[in-house]
C-alpha cells in the first residue's frame, strides 16, 4: 500500500490549489448569489486541462488516473461545490463514451469534451424513475435512419449548457430495465429541447433543468455498446459517478469545517476563545475523524477503479459516508458559528443547503445502503 | 526575433514573514522556505509570451541561482517559454548586483543575438532594481525601466514607464533592455498538458566552467557591494492630526499643501 502522491500529481495539485484559492473560491459566494452558470470557472478549468485528466492522450485528453482527478475535484468542490458539481457531471459524459463507446463514438466526442470547448450530461432521470432507474418511460424506436427519441428527462445536471448528452431510452417497455439503450445526442438535433429549468434549495447556479425529446432523430451510430445495454451502461456509469458526487461532498465538508475551526479559534465567550471549550474541541475533532474517513474511502474506491478492480463497494460506501458527514459537518459548522453561522454574511449556511444535495443524487443515502447491504451479503 | 527573460527565484512573499537573515554574511537564509518566481519577472516571462504570440518571437529564460531555481525554470517552461537555462556555480554564490548582472550578460552573449530582454522591475526579496539596468549597462544597450505597456514596431520599440507622480512614453532602438512592472499584464497559469511537459526536459546547466570568467568579477570577491548591517527598519513616523473646527482645519489644510508644494503638477 502506498500513500505517496506522484510527483506530477504534486504539481498538478499545486497548481489546482492555487487557481482555486485564488480565482474559484473568492467567487464562490457570489456565484450562488447570482445563481448564473460560472462560466468563467468552467473556462478556467478547460484551460487548465482539467476536463481531460482521464482521456487517453490521443482523444486530446492527459491520460491520468481516476485518483488524480478525484483530487483535484476535491480541491476544485472545496472551494465552489456548483463548479465541482459541474466538472463531476461532465465525467458522466465522459465515462460511458470512454468505456462502451465505439472507436468513432470516442474520436468524435471524446476530444472537445476533453477540452473543455464541449460541456457533457447525463440524462436518465425522469418523472416517474428516479431511484427507480429501470423504469425510464422515455422510448426509443428504431427507423430506417437510426432511433427516434420521446419523452421528458428532469433535474439533468449541465442541461442546456452541455452540448453532448447521454440519454437513456427504452427500446422495449416489455423488457423493463433490459430493455434500456443509452444514446449520444447533440444539442441542437431536431426535437430536443429544454423545458422548466428547476429552482433549488441551494447550488442556484448548477443547471438542473428538464430536457423534452419530441420525435428527435439520433443516427445509428449514436447507440453507446449495442442494444439493451443501457441499464448496464446506467449502472456502471453511476457506480463510478458516485466517487464524483462523494468527492463533492467531501469538498464542502473540508471547507464547512475549516471556516468553523477557524472561527472557534477567534471568536471570545466568557472570556476566552470558544475553542478552548471542550464541547466544541469534540465537535471539531469527530469532524475531522469523519472528513479523514470519507477522504479514505473515496481515494480507495478511485484507486481501485485506476487498478480495475471491483470498486463499486467502496464507491458507495464513500458516497453514502461522504455525502452524510458533509451534512452533518455543515450542520455543526453553522452551531459553531453561532447566530452567525446563520447569517447570509458566512458561507456555512449555504454549506449546509449545499451538502444536503448529495444524499439525494446518483443513489440515495437508502439506494446506497441497499447496493452496500447487497453486495456484502453476496461475499462469504 | 528572439526575447530573453531574466527570472530570479525568491522567498515566497506570502510566507516572507518568516525569512531570516543570516547574521554572519548578512545573506537571506532560504532553508524551509517556498519558493517561487518573482512576480515581477512572472510578468516579464508573460509580456514576452505575448510577444511571441503576435510576431513569432522565440524566449529563452535564464535564471542565476542555486540548483533549486531549476523549479522556477521549469514553471518558465511549463508557461511557453522555448529555452530555460540555469545558470548555477558555488563560484557565483555571493554576487552582488554588480556580479550577478555581470554574469547574466556574459551569458546572454554566449546566447548570440537577441532583440529584446525582459527582467522584472526588481526581485522582492532584495528590492535593488539593479540587476535589470546592470545587464544592459554590460551589454552596452538602451534600457528601459518600470515599463507598464509596449508596443514592438519595425525595430523600435514604444514604452509606457511608471514614474512616480507620471507617465513617460518613450521609444528605442532594439536591441534593447526593459524592466516591467505589475500593471503590463496578467501572468498565465501554465496547463496542466504544459506543465506535464516541462517536468520532462533537461534544463542546460551553464556553470563557470563552461562561462570561464574570471574569478575577481564573479561571486563574493567580484562584489563590490559590502552589507554592513541587514535589519527591519522602525515604524514609520506618526501622521499629525490637525485639529480645531472645520474652518481652522481646512485653513491648516491648504497651508500644509502650499507649504509642502504638493499641487505642483497641477500648475
Ligand atoms: C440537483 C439535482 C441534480 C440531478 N442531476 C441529475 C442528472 O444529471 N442526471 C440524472 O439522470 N438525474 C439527476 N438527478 C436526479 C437524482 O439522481 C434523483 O433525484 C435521485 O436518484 C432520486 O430520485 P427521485 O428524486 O425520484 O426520488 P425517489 O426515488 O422518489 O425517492 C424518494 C425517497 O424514497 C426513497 N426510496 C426510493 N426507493 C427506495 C427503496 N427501494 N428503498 C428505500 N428507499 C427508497 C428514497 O431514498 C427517497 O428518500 C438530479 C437531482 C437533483 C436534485
Amino acid at each position: 500500500m502506498d500513500f505517496d502522491l506522484t510527483e506530477e500529481q504534486k504539481m498538478i495539485l499545486e497548481l489546482v490549489d492555487e487557481v482555486s484559492e485564488k480565482e474559484i473560491e473568492p467567487l464562490a459566494d457570489e456565484v450562488a448569489e447570482k445563481g448564473e452558470f460560472p462560466r468563467g470557472n468552467i473556462e478556467r478549468l478547460a484551460s487548465l486541462d482539467l476536463f481531460g485528466i482521464t482521456i487517453p492522450k490521443k482523444y486530446a485528453g492527459l491520460e491520468m488516473d481516476y485518483l488524480t482527478w478525484a483530487l483535484v475535484a476535491e480541491r476544485i468542490s472545496r472551494a465552489c461545490a456548483t463548479t465541482g458539481l459541474i466538472f463531476g457531471a461532465n465525467l458522466l459524459c465522459t465515462f460511458p463514451l470512454l468505456n462502451f463507446g465505439s472507436e468513432e463514438q470516442k474520436s468524435t466526442f471524446l476530444p472537445p469534451l476533453a477540452k473543455g470547448t464541449s460541456l457533457g450530461a447525463f440524462a436518465l432521470t425522469e418523472p416517474e424513475a428516479g431511484s427507480d432507474a429501470g423504469n425510464v418511460q422515455t422510448s426509443a424506436k428504431k427507423d430506417a435512419d437510426g432511433y427516434i427519441l420521446n419523452g421528458n428527462k428532469i433535474f439533468i445536471t449541465n442541461g442546456e449548457v452541455a452540448d453532448i448528452y447521454i440519454i437513456i431510452a427504452n427500446l422495449d417497455r416489455k423488457r423493463g430495465a433490459r430493455g434500456l439503450a443509452a444514446f449520444i445526442l447533440k444539442k441542437g438535433t431536431t426535437g430536443f429541447s429544454f423545458g422548466q429549468h428547476f429552482r433549488k434549495m441551494g447550488l442556484e447556479a448548477l443547471p438542473n433543468v428538464e430536457l423534452i425529446l419530441k420525435d428527435c432523430p439520433v443516427p445509428e451510430n449514436n447507440l453507446i455498446g449495442g442494444e439493451k445495454k443501457g441499464f448496464k451502461i446506467a449502472m456502471e456509469t453511476f457506480a463510478a459517478g458516485r466517487i464524483g458526487v462523494g468527492i463533492g461532498a467531501l469538498g464542502i465538508a473540508e471547507a464547512a469545517f475549516k471556516k468553523a475551526r477557524d472561527y472557534s479559534k477567534e471568536r471570545v465567550q466568557f472570556g476566552r476563545t470558544i475553542s478552548s471549550f471542550q464541547a466544541v474541541q469534540h465537535i471539531l475533532a469527530d469532524m475531522a475523524t469523519k472528513i479523514e474517513a470519507s477522504r479514505q474511502f473515496l481515494y480507495k474506491a478511485a484507486w481501485l477503479l485506476d487498478k480495475g478492480m471491483p470498486f463499486e463497494k467502496y464507491a458507495s460506501m464513500g458516497k453514502l459516508y461522504a455525502s452524510e458527514t458533509a451534512m452533518w459537518v455543515t450542520t455543526k459548522a453553522v452551531q459553531i458559528l453561532g447566530g452567525y453561522g446563520y447569517m447570509k454574511d458566512y458561507p456555512v449556511e449555504r454549506y449546509m443547503r449545499e451538502a444536503k444535495l448529495f444524499e439525494i443524487i446518483e443513489g440515495t443515502s437508502e439506494i446506497q445502503r441497499g447496493i452496500i447491504a447487497n453486495l456484502i451479503l453476496k461475499e462469504t | 526575433m528572439r526575447i530573453v527573460v531574466c527570472i530570479k527565484q525568491v522567498p515566497d512573499t506570502e510566507e516572507l514573514t518568516k525569512v531570516k537573515v543570516n547574521p554572519v554574511d548578512n545573506t537571506i537564509v532560504r532553508e524551509g522556505i517556498k519558493n517561487i518566481i518573482n512576480p515581477f519577472d512572472e510578468n516579464a516571462l508573460e509580456e514576452a509570451l505575448r510577444i511571441k504570440e503576435k510576431n513569432a518571437a522565440s524566449v529563452t529564460c535564464i535564471s542565476m541561482g542555486p540548483p533549486q531555481a531549476e523549479d522556477a525554470l521549469r514553471k518558465a517552461l511549463s508557461m511557453g517559454v522555448d529555452e530555460a537555462i540555469l545558470i548555477s556555480d558555488t563560484c557565483f554564490a555571493g554576487s552582488d548586483t554588480w556580479a550577478t548582472s555581470y554574469i547574466l550578460s556574459e551569458a546572454i552573449k554566449r546566447l548570440g543575438d537577441f532583440d529584446l530582454i525582459i527582467a522584472g522591475k526588481q526581485a522582492i526579496d532584495g528590492d535593488t532594481a539593479q540587476v535589470g539596468p546592470g545587464i544592459a549597462e554590460h551589454l552596452g544597450i538602451p534600457q528601459l525601466t518600470y515599463v507598464r505597456k509596449i508596443e514592438i514596431k519595425n525595430g523600435m520599440i514604444r514604452a509606457e514607464r511608471a514614474l512616480e507622480d507620471y507617465f513617460e512614453v518613450v521609444e528605442i532602438k532594439l536591441p534593447a533592455l526593459i524592466t516591467v512592472t505589475k500593471e503590463i499584464n496578467e501572468p498565465r497559469y501554465p496547463s496542466l498538458r504544459n506543465l506535464l511537459k516541462a517536468k520532462k526536459i533537461k534544463i542546460p546547466l551553464w556553470d563557470n566552467r563552461f562561462l570561464n570568467l574570471a574569478q575577481d568579477k564573479i561571486g563574493l570577491d567580484g562584489s563590490p557591494t559590502r552589507v554592513i548591517r541587514t535589519f527591519t527598519p522602525g515604524l514609520p513616523k506618526k501622521g499629525e492630526i490637525i485639529q480645531g473646527d472645520i474652518k481652522e482645519k481646512a485653513d491648516k489644510i491648504i497651508e500644509e499643501i502650499k507649504k509642502r508644494n504638493l499641487l505642483r503638477w497641477l500648475q
